[in-house]
């Protein structure tokens, strides 16, 4: 598409390391390859994943108006990848190991987002930044420039290591244990294009944290989460982790099993690498939907899962990458531009500027590092997003105040670390300028959501739009609001994926939807009881679903009884379980009416998109407007059996809990089946058999992504006869459970509505 | 030497008169119905809503060969038409065609519904970008090469760069 694509190369040719550079060269070469017909749409699918060219929402050349769904009419009919067209714009994810940029890596995000993008560069929630919009054609240019700045994409996306996480102010914690970022840095470039690392069924994500108490990097959510450790041996301290494996969020999230309390520094990385190989080859590979390797940790149990991981430990071909980089570690710090200094607000105070906005930007946004005399700086990016002028302005800052030591951060913001303290309020005026001095950091006003419906396929809600609005709403009140709801967080999923990581919110949100007399209607999972302290703590679970136009109206109601029948001192957390999720769901079940749509369209619309709301291609029902069918009254009625579980798992019931999970997915089946053959069997498995041979073997059940994994869930549930062995295993029946209630709502409203028309 | 033909990719941006007067959410539905009506000669994709970016990209219109956006840069609100892909002709055949698109743009989103008797947009002030740092970097040498075009184009227009080296090449064309 850009007419400077053939000159990049030669411009930057002694700029990109020769190894980023030849790798280039071959993702070119696979392009052009695949445009002579050369490589199959699979394989270039794969291909292009793993250097972080990713798909977007209509890149199968379908788009819905509200009305109906039209032909987008691409120049060409070449595809990148299964059903995805090769001029359909995509989205390129750039890997940024621990969150770490400088200031020339910044400036070439600004330039990269203005010259191939839509003018904003998006901090995801793993510390990467994505561009949306993208031409396959542009992408080896834009990986040149980034490589020109010491910045790969290499297995950003795909059955890879992912990005790298770390705590954003690991190093200039007051709580840390020792300062992660050279451990993050080490294993992040030890796995890149690892041969041990290229033949997982599904990605893997590895995070580091400093300490054990704050959230940090979200360790336990993570395939590979390591927190920082120390143990005395032989009368030294020693530098190690206390690691844990096989956690994760997606359909079916699964606190990660602690795989050892302490393993030593000079072992991270082989652990690491011996962790791949037995992932990579005792992994599901043909399934893509139980391929993580919490699955396989589930399946061999921690027990076993270790004994193979030292098994393969002891026959590793030694590597002296392994340790080589410990000999820096002592002198890899990070140090700051300027000596330290105690701010004095007299002093150092700008003539003319607003003290009271920087005392209250001070509050939230400015942590006061270990070192004496310098503190760390969120910047509050509204939804991750930063435009290239603010980005020019954050280098520029970063060159002024530190020695360009900025991070991104899970929360979708950047740290500007070794600030000199004295240098604070200028360092405020210099962001107002760019507005980029929100006094927002870390508050329920910053609100954390994944893409959703705005770019990506897999959405079905708008968990932008809402969380757009959610932060409009709740900035307006900023100056009134009471500190205890100030400090409470909203993470927001378009989907049951969880990207948004909503498991870990005090109040977290998931994009679903309802069919409403055959309309289909947007809506969102209310999930509460969440941890995101304590590196993700505890997963909240769903209590109902809430029409999307009313999650305002449900914050505003959940946090009004926090506050009004609060305890002193009582968490979020703690007054949710107090008062109950029963008497929850009871506060919002007025909330979870959808009005007709004679009376009120607007709940048809999503935030921030005029069109009439559908999922997929599919248009209006035939049976709009009419009456509510047996099928609606037994979905809902699932739903609630599903709920009862939750109750009684939080009871400490949890053999009740699963038996109930599982008679929701018994029941939900029971529904399809009644609602396609005006009768269904009683009988447990005379349900699953029937149901398997209508809905699983033909398909009609299948989610366009996910295919049959969540009739997979149904089936294993049926084997086990409804039984979990744990809590655990019950909490994930329960999520399982709750997801296939979901897809038996999707499948009626494909089944009940007028597949629309594909208008050329 | 920058040969002004071999330039592509040019912008135009053109300021609106009264932004208080304007409600950035009314141009979602405009968009929405753009897509739906086929209203550009570009294949148009999406509409992506950045009203919460502070002086960001507003609410943009993607299209396949162009984007157009009610862009709220810099603090300064215009209807700014960004041509993605490459055209052929000389670099004024280019500049004809992106003021072209920008300005019918503007005619028919004064027209508009929402907007109609409240948006009005200045039609004396233009800016002019090149979105590609490698062909037209924001340097003398580029200023030197299509300042003859430009002001050519924009006949009786005082004609002015804009920008620090790290922008993309811009200037102003604006109405004696």
């Amino acid at each position: 598409m850009k007419a400077s694509n053939p000159f990049w190369k030669p411009h930057l040719a002694d700029r990109v390391p020769s190894q980023m550079a030849a790798e280039l060269e071959v993702f070119e070469n696979e392009i052009a390859l695949k445009k002579q017909g050369k490589i199959e749409d699979r394989v270039f699918a794969e291909t292009r994943l793993r250097r972080g060219a990713y798909g977007q929402r209509y890149d199968n050349g379908q788009r819905s108006d509200g009305q109906t769904t039209k032909k987008l009419l691409f120049p060409s009919e070449e595809t990148k990848g299964p059903n995805t067209l090769w001029d359909a714009p995509g989205m390129q994810r750039i890997k940024i190991p621990f969150g770490g940029l400088d200031a020339p890596q910044l400036e070439m995000l600004a330039d990269l987002c203005e010259e191939y993008s839509d003018g904003i560069a998006h901090i995801t929630t793993r510390q990467d930044v994505q561009l949306h919009f993208i031409h396959i054609d542009d992408t080896p240019s834009i990986m040149r420039r980034l490589a020109s700045v010491g910045i790969t994409t290499r297995e950003a996306c795909g059955n890879a290591v992912r990005n790298v996480t770390a705590c954003p102010i690991a190093g200039v914690c007051r709580e840390q244990v020792f300062d992660v970022t050279p451990y993050a840095k080490a294993i992040a470039y030890f796995m890149l294009g690892h041969p041990d690392a290229q033949a997982f069924g599904r990605k893997f994500k590895i995070s580091f944290s400093g300490c054990k108490d704050n959230a940090c990097a979200l360790a336990r959510l993570h395939d590979f989460g390591a927190i920082a450790a120390t143990r005395e041996i032989n009368g030294r301290i020693r530098r190690g982790f206390e690691l844990w494996v096989g956690g994760g969020l997606g359909p079916v999230p699964q606190q990660a099993r602690l795989f050892d309390e302490f393993v030593p520094e000079e072992e991270i990385l082989p652990i690491g690498q011996a962790i791949a190989r037995v992932f990579a080859r005792l992994g599901e590979k043909k399934n893509r939907n139980t391929a993580r390797i919490k699955f396989l940790v589930t399946k061999l149990g921690i027990a076993e899962f270790k004994r193979l991981v030292m098994e393969e430990r002891q026959i590793l071909p030694y590597d002296p990458a392994w340790t080589a980089f410990l000999k820096s570690v002592p002198t890899d710090a990070e140090l700051p531009l300027k000596p330290p200094s105690l701010l004095q607000i007299d002093a150092a105070w700008p003539a003319n500027s607003d003290k009271a906005n920087f005392d209250r930007w001070r509050a939230t946004n400015v942590y006061s590092q270990r070192q004496a005399g310098y503190a760390t700086v969120t910047i509050a990016l509204p939804l991750g997003d930063i435009t290239a002028t603010q980005l020019r302005a954050v280098a520029d800052a970063s060159r002024k105040y530190i020695k360009e030591t900025v991070r991104s951060t899970v929360e979708q913001n950047l740290v500007l670390r070794w600030v000199s303290e004295a240098d604070l309020p200028a360092l405020f005026e210099d962001l107002k300028k760019g507005d980029l001095a929100a006094a927002t950091a870390g508050t329920v006003m910053d609100v954390v959501s994944c893409p959703g419906t705005d770019t990506c396929k897999l959405g079905i809600a708008s968990s932008r739009g809402l969380a757009s609005e959610l932060r409009t709403r709740l900035t307006a009140q900023n100056h009134t609001m009471d500190e205890a709801i100030r400090g409470l967080r909203i993470k927001i999923s378009g989907c049951f994926n969880s990207c948004g990581q909503h498991h870990v919110s005090d109040l977290g949100f998931y994009g679903v939807s309802r069919n409403k007399n055959g309309y289909t209607v947007p809506h969102f999972q209310v999930v509460l009881g969440g941890e995101w302290t304590h590196n993700a703590g505890a997963y909240g679970l769903a209590i109902g679903a809430v029409p999307s136009k009313r999650i305002p109206e449900t914050v505003e109601r959940i946090t009004g009884r926090y506050l009004a029948q609060r305890s002193v001192g009582e968490s979020f957390q703690a007054f949710v379980k107090r008062i109950g999720k029963a008497e929850c769901k009871a506060m919002l079940d007025d909330l979870m009416q959808v009005p007709s749509h004679d009376l009120d369209p607007s709940f048809y619309t999503d935030w921030g998109d005029a069109r009439e709301f559908t999922i997929g291609d599919l248009g209006v029902g035939e049976c709009a407007g009419e009456v509510i069918t047996p099928i609606d009254f037994a979905l809902v009625a699932c739903e609630r059996e599903v709920f009862e579980a939750q109750l009684s798992l939080d009871s400490g019931q949890f053999e009740k809990a699963a038996a109930m999970a599982y008679e929701s997915m018994l029941h939900g089946a029971q529904a399809l089946l009644k609602f396609k053959f005006f009768f269904a069997p009683e009988d447990a498995d005379k349900i699953v058999a029937e149901f398997r041979a209508q809905f699983y073997d033909t398909e009609l059940f299948f989610d366009p992504f996910v295919r049959g994994k969540f009739a997979q869930d149904f089936f294993n549930a049926h084997d086990d006869g409804g039984r979990a062995a744990s809590p655990e295993s019950a909490h994930q029946l329960i999520e399982q459970a709750q997801l296939f209630i979901e897809a038996c709502y999707s499948c009626y409203a494909r089944m009940s509505a007028t597949p629309s028309k594909v208008m050329a | 030497m920058i040969d002004p033909n071999q330039v592509q990719h040019i912008n135009i941006k053109i300021f609106v008169e009264n932004p208080v007067a304007i409600d950035l959410a009314d141009a979602i539905p405009v968009f929405h119905n753009w897509i739906k009506n086929s209203v550009c000669d570009e294949m148009l994709v999406d509409v992506a809503d950045y009203r919460h970016v502070p002086a960001g990209p507003g609410v943009l219109l993607i299209g396949h060969q162009a984007n157009y956006s009610l862009d709220h840069r810099e603090g300064r609100l215009g209807l700014l038409y960004n041509r993605k892909d490459a055209l052929p002709g000389t670099f004024r055949d280019r500049l004809n065609q992106a003021f072209g698109a920008a300005l019918r743009a503007t005619e028919l989103l004064e027209d508009e519904p929402p907007f109609r008797g409240k948006l009005k947009f200045n039609r004396a002030l233009t800016e002019v970008f090149v979105n590609d740092r490698l062909l037209a970097p924001n340097t003398d040498e580029t200023w030197q090469a299509l300042k003859p075009e430009i002001q050519e184009y924009f006949p009786g227009c005082v004609v002015e760069r804009l920008g620090e080296p790290r922008d993309l090449f811009r200037v102003s064309a604006t109405t004696r």
